[in-house]
């Protein structure tokens, strides 16, 4: 078995070997003494936010890029860097507790490239600084280039590269960001499990793909997701089903299942093309698997209808390229699909957990 | 019994191919992983460019840059009495390969890269360091004795080191388009492991010459299943016929008995695989300590169960046996029906065969001596070796006929003539066993005489090549300069060695620049030269070339070397360069500063007081913070390239006594055999009033006679062989001749083991002919048997 694996499992679990079922997809259903709970009437500060916090196991800069080139073929673009801790608190130099892993991957129609990178704490490796807000692992850079005075996150420059692919964006978003659940406190469980959690789903992207020697100029929309806990799941949740979704009509939505114990969890937010957030909550929306795939070796729901009745949603998503497979420490799938319906539109989906 | 001798000599042939190819998978495998392992520094590195370390600033500014590297934080530290060489890694970022240890179980990694620690360490060391160590321990098999595998962050707080690694190791795939060393980090330098590739070479040579071993092996093995299967069908010939004549078709009845043949050969395969192994678990500490110092790569003493090589020898058994059965199969297929029952005499061959076998050798011969002369390469090398044994095997038995006819004519009295001519008929039975033995023996004296010619002349070789008392390997032009400057008013000279990897007469190969010193002078082996070679040398006018150059581009003295079209310089001589499979030439050390600027500049020798040795490099170590490795004495450097051979020579050895164990089962297979069927030949004598004691004396002086014919046989069929590996293979896999040295008193040796073997093969058999109840013979007159 694969050092990193295990390296992730222990990451992500505390103690390492917990089957999944028993404590959440890649342990992240365990509680771990001594790090920070999450919980409600928390009062973001920016951009203090935008950078690492230590006190919690773990958390993630999550970007997802929907882009075309100019003969208007599809591609999509993912740039995660996660943050866990082994222990709450930081300290300079090898000692440091934390440990960071970024992915970034590169699908089109027929084909998907994968990256990833680990790195520890403590010696500027990897990081993340929230004012002048930069993100980073190795080469791979989110950097802000905001103008003095605006949000640091309105304007990002982000890069990185792979085995056969690299690619360069500028992302520019004209409204503020957004907070989902009830003031970025997200509830993930009946029992009560949450992070906090906003994004920013209003960016433009441009700049180019690099795949083997051929460069693609390429533009879009991007949606960056800004997340921490110290135990995002029950114990019983297995996986999650993830979504975010750009419609034509300018308006967003953010939506997710999360699998196990009596059912599934849902739970979604609603932005209008203004920029105003609706909370959802379990029984507004559902969400139902159409299509499955085998893909690596697993049979995964890559079809998927929405429904929201209250906002007359009925949408049916469809993945670019079905085997958007990150074969990475920690496996799961994550790809752009396109959506179809009552809403036409693109988007993301992660899909966590199946065995 | 039959049973026993074919299951018997299947599975030791199985064994001896099985253990050897194991230790051959093992040890590749092991040196695949331990290419890049951090312990061995087998992997290609970035260090710095003076001084003992890199700033972590330093290795975040390279992984920012997008190189992909990983830092090793290495250094000494005391746990109580007990020296440990702390080797700490970052399990993150070291590529899977390098990292020495096996992090993937249980919550290993969580503890390892927890704050109290662990450390994985020899189980030797764990016993020794009971108590004394200041974190938690955990035994990795593959560790050599002294070395402890920690994380990066514990190796700091042991070292005290502050914020500083030792070196970076460079994973194997980079990514495109990062900006280059010189402008990321200035401050460090690549060291590659150039060397790697000529010594895999020289382990390709190693591997090579335990697959012929282990092939050797396996054929003499076949030889025994042979006569064994032979026998069997043979003595079986009565049931066989009872069986067709009660209507089974031959075609039910050879499907029967190939079925049956499988059978055993799957058992008998089963054990040899396991018995292999045993041999392999016994070799394989002498084979990595080989490599360890071949390669400088550590190969655990330990053997994994690998699926490969145990389906290879259960497969190779099953195959050897229907090889070897194939001609007994078909004959029982093609049975007359009305075939007399009589067992027939099995062996007995007729002088047709004898002389067909002859006929084959000397076409073999022929064969061989053309591809000697007309072949070229690696495998024309085999080629002759193969017609060569194969060759003196079939044409054995005529010679040894011919031996003992020549006898018969000398003898004088009845019995002798006797003696003669029974011994004469007994040829064709014991044959193959002979043969085997032969070939068993040949090849002892081949390759011992190899190998004993290769150890004088490499030992005077060091002797002479390795006369500086110190070689230094700087890190810098600017280190090598301000060392040498340091070292100068304290030695007698410094030789600075400038290196040039180049284009030799089309070849990849060396250009080394010498300065003009006694010390090449006296010592340097030319094989070739002219009068005046070192003169013209230090004037700029000639060149010297190694003899692999010389061999493969045929020049010699007085020819002109090419050096890429951009200089031809007359060549002054040819030197001895053993151990180096790689073209190389020299040239004065200003000519080659002048020609090539951009020669590495990094390498010196040093001449000095012996006396002084030790202190002057502790010294040098000391004033200038050097690492290890940048300064080697001359004795160890003889050290390490004895210890290298004198492993391989203990393999070789070890494999030697077990084919002649193999030679002298198939003997005593035969005699066993034989001693059934002669019992009619030798009732008649016995009735003349000979006592079993004289005819069992007879038997066994006689089966010592035919061991000692053989013997005097393989001494110049072994010479032979001796003479095509160090003139013919090792000119074609390395570029070097070696002179032969004849080793008599290592044949008497093995001539006084080849005849207790054949005491020991006959012994039974010669045992239960003087105990024969005079009954027995006596049924031989009553027509009862």
């Amino acid at each position: 078995m694969s050092v990193r694996v295990l390296l992730l499992c222990f990451v992500m679990s505390g103690p390492a070997s917990y089957p999944a079922s028993a404590q959440g997809f890649a342990g992240l259903g365990a509680q771990v003494e001594g790090f920070t709970i999450t919980t409600p009437g928390y009062q973001f500060a920016f951009p203090a936010d935008h950078g690492a916090h230590t006190d919690f196991r773990i958390e993630w800069w999550y970007l997802t890029a929907n882009l075309k080139d100019a003969d208007g073929v599809d591609y999509g673009v993912q740039w995660t860097l996660f943050r866990t801790a082994l222990a709450p608190g930081d300290k300079a130099g090898w000692s440091s507790p934390q440990l960071w892993m970024g992915h970034a991957a590169l699908t089109s129609g027929s084909e998907h490239f994968v990256a990833e990178r680990l790195a520890r704490g403590g010696i500027g490796q990897a990081g993340v600084t929230p004012a002048p807000f930069a993100a980073w692992i190795d080469d791979w850079e989110m950097t802000s280039e905001a103008q003095v005075g605006a949000d640091v996150l309105s304007a990002l420059s982000l890069g990185a590269s792979g085995s056969g692919f690299s690619y360069e964006l500028a992302l520019k978003a004209d409204k503020p960001i957004v907070l989902h659940g009830k003031n970025g406190y997200s509830v993930k469980s009946e029992q009560g499990q949450a992070s906090r959690y906003y994004s920013q789903p209003f960016y433009t992207a441009a700049g180019s793909l690099k795949i083997g020697d051929r460069n693609i100029a390429v533009t879009g929309r991007a949606w960056l997701d800004r997340e921490w806990s110290s135990q995002p799941l029950a114990g019983d949740q297995s996986g999650w089903d993830w979504f975010s979704l750009h419609f034509d009509s300018g308006d967003k939505m953010m939506a997710f299942r999360l699998r196990g114990g009596g059912g599934a969890f849902t739970s979604a937010s609603w932005i209008t093309a203004e920029g105003d957030v609706t909370p959802m909550g379990s029984g507004d929306l559902v969400l139902t698997p159409l299509d499955s795939a085998i893909v690596a070796g697993r049979r995964l729901p890559v079809a998927w209808r929405i429904d929201v009745p209250l906002r007359g949603v009925s949408v049916t998503t469809r993945a670019l390229n079905k085997q958007a497979w990150m074969a990475t420490s920690v496996p799961y799938w994550e790809g752009p699909v396109s959506v179809a319906g009552s809403h036409p539109g693109r988007g993301y989906l992660e899909m966590t957990g199946y065995e | 019994m039959q049973l026993v001798m074919l299951l018997l000599g299947l599975s030791v042939a199985t064994a001896l191919w099985t253990g050897v190819q194991a230790i051959n998978a093992e040890a590749r495998a092991s040196y695949r992983e331990a290419s890049f392992a951090v312990a061995s520094g087998a992997a290609a590195q970035l260090v710095p460019r003076s001084g003992t370390s890199i700033p972590v600033t330093t290795y975040v500014a390279l992984r920012r840059a997008g190189w992909l590297v990983s830092p090793i934080l290495d250094g000494e530290v005391m746990f109580g009495d007990v020296r440990i060489n702390i080797v700490g890694v970052d399990p993150l970022t070291s590529p899977r390969e390098a990292l020495a240890v096996e992090l993937g179980t249980d919550d290993t990694l969580e503890r390892f890269l927890s704050r109290e620690g662990l450390m994985f360490i020899s189980a030797d060391m764990k016993d020794r360091l009971a108590g004394a160590a200041t974190l938690p321990l955990a035994v990795d098999d593959g560790l050599s004795d002294g070395v402890g595998i920690v994380d990066i962050g514990q190796a700091q707080t042991l070292l005290g080191a502050g914020d500083t690694v030792s070196r970076l190791i460079i994973a194997p795939e980079q990514p495109d388009g990062r900006p280059p060393l010189e402008v990321v980090a200035p401050d460090l330098v690549f060291l590659a492991r150039s060397d790697a590739t000529d010594l895999a070479r020289l382990t390709d040579s190693f591997h090579l010459n335990l697959t012929a071993f282990g092939l050797l092996a396996f054929v003499v093995g076949l030889f025994i299943v042979y006569s064994t299967i032979g026998l069997a069908f043979e003595q079986r010939r009565p049931v066989f016929r009872t069986l067709r004549a009660l209507g089974i078709p031959a075609r039910v009845l050879t499907g029967l008995l190939l079925l049956e043949l499988v059978f055993l050969a799957l058992v008998a395969g089963l054990a040899g695989v396991v018995m292999g192994y045993g041999v392999a678990v016994l070799l394989l500490p002498d084979v990595s300590a080989t490599l360890r110092g071949l390669y400088g790569a550590d190969v655990p003493g330990t053997l994994e169960l690998r699926a490969s090589w145990w389906l290879a020898g259960l497969g190779i058994a099953v195959l050897g046996t229907l090889v070897s059965s194939a001609e007994s199969l078909w004959r029982v297929s093609r049975l007359p029906m009305l075939a007399p029952a009589q067992p027939r005499a099995w062996a007995r061959a007729s002088e047709t065969t004898l002389a067909a076998q002859a006929l084959l050798a000397l076409l073999l011969f022929a064969g061989g001596l053309a591809a000697l002369v007309l072949g070229s390469g690696v495998v024309a090398g085999f080629t002759v070796l193969a017609s060569l044994l194969l060759g003196a095997a079939l044409l054995l038995p005529a010679l040894l006929a011919g031996v003992v006819g020549l006898g018969q004519g000398l003898a004088r009295g009845p019995l002798a003539q006797w003696f003669w001519a029974d011994t004469r008929q007994q040829i064709p039975g014991l044959s193959l066993s002979l043969m085997a033995l032969l070939l068993a023996l040949s090849a002892n004296i081949g390759v011992g005489t190899m190998v004993g010619s290769f150890r004088l002349t490499f030992v005077a070789f060091l002797d002479q090549r390795l006369a500086a008392e110190l070689y230094v390997e700087a890190r810098s032009p600017e280190e090598s300069a301000s060392l040498q400057a340091w070292l100068a008013p304290r030695v007698d000279a410094v030789l600075p060695i400038a290196v040039l990897e180049t284009e030799l007469a089309g070849q990849a190969g060396q250009l080394l620049g010498v300065s003009d010193h006694a010390t090449y002078r006296a010592n340097w082996p030319l094989l070739q030269s002219a009068p005046d070679a070192w003169d013209r040398l230090a004037q700029g006018e000639a060149i010297l070339i190694n003899e692999q150059l010389s061999r493969r581009e045929n020049l010699g003295v007085g020819d002109r070397l090419d050096l890429r079209g951009q200089w031809t310089a007359p060549i002054a001589g040819v030197y001895a360069d053993y151990g180096n499979p790689a073209a190389q030439a020299m040239v004065g050390l200003a000519t080659l500063q002048a020609r090539y600027p951009e020669a590495s500049q990094t390498r010196f020798g040093v001449r000095t007081d012996q006396v002084g040795v030790e202190a002057l490099q502790t010294e040098l170590r000391d004033s200038f913070d050097l690492p290890d490795g940048v300064i080697v004495d001359q004795a160890s450097l003889k050290r390490m390239g004895l210890e290298v051979f004198e492993r391989t020579f203990a393999v070789t050895a070890a494999l030697n006594v077990l084919t002649l164990g193999v030679a002298g089962l198939a003997l005593f297979a035969s005699l066993m055999t034989l001693s059934g069927i002669r019992l009619p030949q030798l009732a008649p004598v016995w009735a003349m009033g000979i006592t079993r004691r004289r005819l069992a004396m007879l038997e066994m002086v006689r089966t010592l006679a035919l061991a000692a014919l053989t013997f005097a046989a393989a001494v110049p069929v072994g010479l032979a062989l001796a003479w095509v590996l160090l003139d013919v293979v090792n000119v074609e896999a390395f570029g070097w001749k070696l002179p032969m040295h004849l080793f008599p008193l290592d044949w008497i040796q093995l001539g006084g083991l080849a005849l207790a073997a054949a005491l020991l093969a006959a012994a039974i058999p010669v045992r239960r002919l003087s105990r024969l109840a005079p009954s027995d013979l006596l049924r031989v007159f009553a027509n009862e048997r």
